[in-house]
């Protein structure tokens, strides 16, 4: 019941701050509607025993990635979105389209939901916390990718510092 | 689950209530600290030895005219003070203060989000000490907001370089921090507290600042830097920048960025005596009301030292350049912290 | 107790939301939001799939997705600023030196 009650609040609060993120013209309050969806995310994860991935999406995603996105727009000066003047086919077309595609896979859920059981509450791992299980997974496992995904890092940094670096 | 929510909704109450007068009172040892450091006397004529002053400095912000200038943004105004002192508050909630107390027949953990499991064994978040670091990554907004809507060039400078100051230090802080959950093996602080528990010689605690010295190091000059102190103050620098990222704030406002850095300085002390110091453990001594006593006491004495500490060295060193400041954190804390998590997985791997 | 469908469904409405504002707005910035609304989406579905099947290879797929995003918002931030310093703005319409 109470789980219920907890995921229907977050629930609406995520969807909130995507629709606000639409509908607002300046595009900093875009940005904050986006942090605001990130920690219903987390507390969602929360809900769903991902404890750990719970902590990692507010320090990396809402506290690092949102806060460079902020930086930008202030760093830019951008300001609020003007009125196009070109057509408006994408809104016409693309608005009842999205919702045709929402309305898609909500029936398919909702229509194969009988194959699902309930969400358990709780620690999912064997043994030891979540932490422990998915350091267990991502050293073990998968630490090829791991060691993959770091170079990746290295290598987007290093494009970034280059794209952005003044000529001369 | 009535019971469990009653206590916490007391020591939520009780903890802040403590929490905002610590930090009234925080002001006065500090103006009186830093006063006697350059040799006069500091607040004295507002009651014996000036103590009154924080109530005198409150009743001023609350009189003082709240105004709000014409071109701000004006959601984004209000929110950034408001935003900064939520999220000094919020990681008050996971720092555990002592063990089980018995009140009423029913046991509690002196922290707000810890339970009682059996008599005498309280446990807690499992995550505790990642949700310090994600509420302090989310502080960051309050600061970068502050100097962007308030639409000022001093603001907004200001602003820029105090947030990227304090995302530079918060890797530092961080990686220095994670020396000590290889050790302990949790990330939940009542676990690393407990581990700290015991001495090896009769008289040398097994504190986790005698392995980690050089984490303690990178931990307090991080520390410094992510609560915009003295020798890392030059964002807010009177001399610099007007007022910096508050330039355009005043009273209560103002008030509640100034109560943001004061909160974030008890947390963070409150974290290194948790960490390093072994929380609440010392020598325990007498009847048992004592005893039961004593660990708040050692745990405030701890925290009193770290403070003392922050008001020391604000009253003795001249600041940093920010371009000194910012290869600092990345040039030299950024790679000795890894180096430390690297010797400390070492070590420890090779013991077992 | 919530049923599976139920994440699913806000995951999916999460995705849908972030593709029209892909398609709607014109700010690049905004656009680029919308990307990362949509791995977030995306990331639910894989935690909800962990916690119905025990199989915590869910999250740590989860990680990897967030550290793609994360370089992914770097570099493409970092292709913005070099684009603003040339066009001096940020409207996607108006970024069609090479139309014919």
């Amino acid at each position: 019941m109470l789980h219920q009650v907890l995921f229907i609040i977050f629930g609406l609060i995520c969807v909130a701050g995507a629709v606000n993120l639409l509908i607002q013209r300046h595009p900093i309050n875009s940005a904050l509607s986006l942090v605001v969806v990130m920690g219903a995310l987390s507390l969602i994860y929360l809900l769903l025993g991902a404890e750990f991935v719970a902590a990692v999406q507010i320090i990396v995603y809402a506290g690092a990635v949102m806060v460079l996105f902020v930086f930008v727009i202030m760093l830019l000066n951008a300001g609020a979105e003007e009125r196009s003047r070109g057509s408006h086919v994408a809104l016409w077309l693309g608005g009842p389209g999205v919702a045709v595609l929402t309305g898609l896979i909500v029936y398919l859920m909702v229509e194969h939901s009988s194959k699902f059981h309930d969400v358990t509450i709780g620690n999912l791992a064997d043994f030891g916390d979540n932490t422990h299980a998915v350091a267990n997974l991502l050293f073990k496992d998968f630490l090829l990718p791991f060691e993959i995904t770091s170079i990746l890092i290295l290598i987007a940094i290093m494009g970034a510092v280059v794209l952005a670096r003044r000529e001369g | 689950m009535t019971v469990f929510l009653i206590a916490a909704v007391i020591k939520i109450v009780l903890v802040v209530f403590l929490l905002l007068t610590g930090v009234a009172y925080m002001t006065w040892l500090e103006r009186k600290v830093v006063g006697h450091i350059q040799n006069r006397w500091g607040p004295t004529r507002v009651g014996p030895f000036g103590l009154l002053q924080p109530l005198a400095d409150g009743i001023k912000f609350i009189l003082k005219e709240d105004m709000i200038p014409d071109s701000v943004h004006k959601g984004l105004y209000v929110l950034a003070p408001a935003l900064a002192l939520t999220m000094s508050l919020i990681s008050i909630a996971v720092i555990p203060f002592g063990e089980n107390i018995n009140v009423a027949g029913t046991e509690t953990p002196l922290q707000i989000t810890g339970v009682a499991q059996a008599v005498g064994h309280p446990t807690d978040i499992n995550i505790g000490l990642l949700i310090i670091l994600g509420v302090t990554s989310i502080g960051v907004y309050g600061v970068a907001l502050a100097g962007w809507s308030s639409n000022s060039k001093y603001a907004l400078l200001g602003s820029l370089r105090a947030s990227a100051q304090m995302i530079s230090y918060e890797l530092a802080l961080g990686l220095s921090l994670i020396g000590v959950m290889i050790l302990a093996g949790s990330f939940s602080l009542r676990h690393i507290v407990d581990e700290q528990s015991g001495t090896w010689l009769p008289f040398v605690p097994h504190w986790y600042i005698f392995p980690q010295f050089i984490a303690f190091f990178i931990y307090l000059m991080a520390a410094f830097a992510e609560t915009n102190r003295i020798p890392f103050d030059l964002p807010e620098a009177e001399t610099e920048l007007v007022a910096g990222y508050h330039t355009e704030y005043s009273s209560m406002k103002f008030a509640m960025f100034f109560m943001a850095e004061y909160v974030n300085m008890i947390t963070v002390g409150c974290l290194a005596t948790l960490l390093f110091f072994g929380g609440w453990h010392g020598p325990l001594f007498g009847p048992p009301l004592l005893q039961s006593l004593l660990p708040i006491f050692w745990f405030s004495a701890k925290i009193f030292v770290f403070m003392f500490l922050y008001i020391w060295i604000r009253g003795t060193l001249p600041r940093f350049r920010y371009d000194q400041l910012m290869a600092f954190g990345w040039k030299f804390l950024l790679p000795l912290a890894i180096a430390n998590i690297i010797v400390t997985s070492l070590i420890v791997a090779l013991k077992a | 107790m919530v049923p599976l469908s139920w994440y699913l469904i806000l995951s999916a409405i999460l995705f849908c939301l972030g593709v029209s504002a892909f398609l709607l707005k014109r700010n690049i910035i905004t656009i680029f939001m919308a990307i990362e609304l949509m791995l977030n989406g995306v990331n639910l579905s894989f935690v909800a799939f962990a916690n119905h099947w025990h199989q915590l290879s869910g999250q740590v797929f989860v990680f990897f997705v967030m550290v793609v995003a994360a370089a992914e918002a770097a570099v493409g931030l970092a292709i913005i600023i070099a684009v603003f310093r040339t066009r001096e703005t940020l409207n996607v319409d108006q970024v069609n030196l090479l139309k014919l």
